[in-house]
């Protein structure tokens, strides 16, 4: 029996996001998210849990990784480094 | 001996026999995720095993502790339900067993947290979560088993078949009880209801409802299956062999 594979995202009681955690099979989406809370969860390791179908997914590929990622690595200004930060602000 | 510890020894055997069964799926479960669900409801039965026996021991009052409970007692000395012993069989058969006991022991710890013992209403206020999710588990094989393909359902079918004749023994009253009343919980009050619950699960999952005549019983006195023996052999090998090991 080849079961779907879901995607497990976890958000820590103190974290704002959810956080891809790893994967499971399953059979549905109610038994990912059981899966999910037995195998992720033991250790308090989350207060919310979403499942997403791996096949629902769409990943940018491999191939175009020149294409989608190479353009930002020369365009320094965008970083937020050319700016003065003004004085007596500490915690920008 | 005290009709408290008596009690206690019960509910602890249960828990106990019910955890040995239930860790054998580890390694073993039909998917790499049922084994450490397994393993955590396993787990979970060990726990509230450990807070019983420590507790009949103290109330028994001779010294004993919880390994002394589990690791030297003979067959003839367990209280368990006969359900809770039987071999685990077929993946299916497994899940039947936890769908009727879960659900037993969800109504029993229900009741017990209001317990004049402090010590049982404390075990079983912790317990009450744990339990409900094993009846969940169990309730999502049951339906999906059940309302799967033809021959998981013919499995899951025969599964509570199976375990159906050993379901009244999880029910009978007796003297122990009523004389602990205010302490114990009366099994044969929330019968009904175990009932319902189990009937509404069986009917979604398009299995039938199981017509036994025959109910076994015995485990309360001691009076168990062949295969209580067996699994106590595997449980208490090493403790009698190596007495007093630590490491």
């Amino acid at each position: 029996m080849i079961e779907p594979l879901w995607e497990v995202f976890i958000r820590s009681r103190r974290g704002l996001s959810h956080t891809h955690v790893g994967s499971l099979h399953a059979p549905d989406a109610t038994m990912a998210l059981r899966n999910a809370r037995d195998v992720y969860t033991r250790r308090q390791e989350g207060v919310s849990i979403w499942v997403v179908r791996a096949a629902d997914i769409t990943a940018s590929s491999p191939d175009e990784k020149d294409e989608f990622f190479d353009p930002a690595g020369d365009k320094v200004y965008r970083h937020p480094t050319f700016y003065q930060v003004p004085e007596g602000v500490d915690h920008l | 001996m005290s009709d408290l510890f008596e009690y206690t020894l019960r509910l602890g055997d249960d828990a106990l026999i019910a955890a040995q069964r239930t860790a054998e799926w580890i390694a073993a479960a039909p998917q790499l995720e049922e084994d450490v669900a397994l393993g955590n409801i396993g787990l979970d039965q060990l726990g509230q095993a450990r807070s019983l026996l420590q507790y009949a021991g103290q109330v028994e009052g001779v010294g004993r502790s919880e390994d002394d409970l589990a690791y030297f007692r003979n067959e003839r000395d367990f209280r368990n339900l006969q359900l809770c012993e039987l071999p685990s069989g077929d993946f299916a058969h497994t899940i039947a067993r936890l769908l009727y006991f879960a659900t037993y022991q969800h109504l029993l710890y229900e009741e017990l947290r209001m317990s004049s013992d402090e010590t049982l209403a404390g075990v079983a206020g912790k317990a009450v979560k744990e339990v409900a999710y094993h009846v969940d588990h169990a309730t999502q094989w049951v339906l999906r088993l059940g309302d799967g393909t033809e021959e998981s359902h013919r499995r899951m079918q025969s599964g509570l078949d199976a375990m159906w004749p050993y379901t009244a023994e999880m029910f009978a009253s007796d003297d122990l009880v009523r004389r602990l009343a205010g302490i114990a919980v009366d099994p044969s009050t929330f019968a009904d209801e175990w009932s319902r619950r189990i009937t509404q699960v069986i009917d979604e999952s398009t299995c039938s409802r199981p017509e036994s005549s025959y109910q076994h019983d015995g485990g309360r006195d001691g009076r168990h299956t062949e295969h209580l023996g067996y699994l106590l052999a595997e449980l208490q090998h090493v403790a009698r062999s190596h007495p007093g090991a630590t490491w």
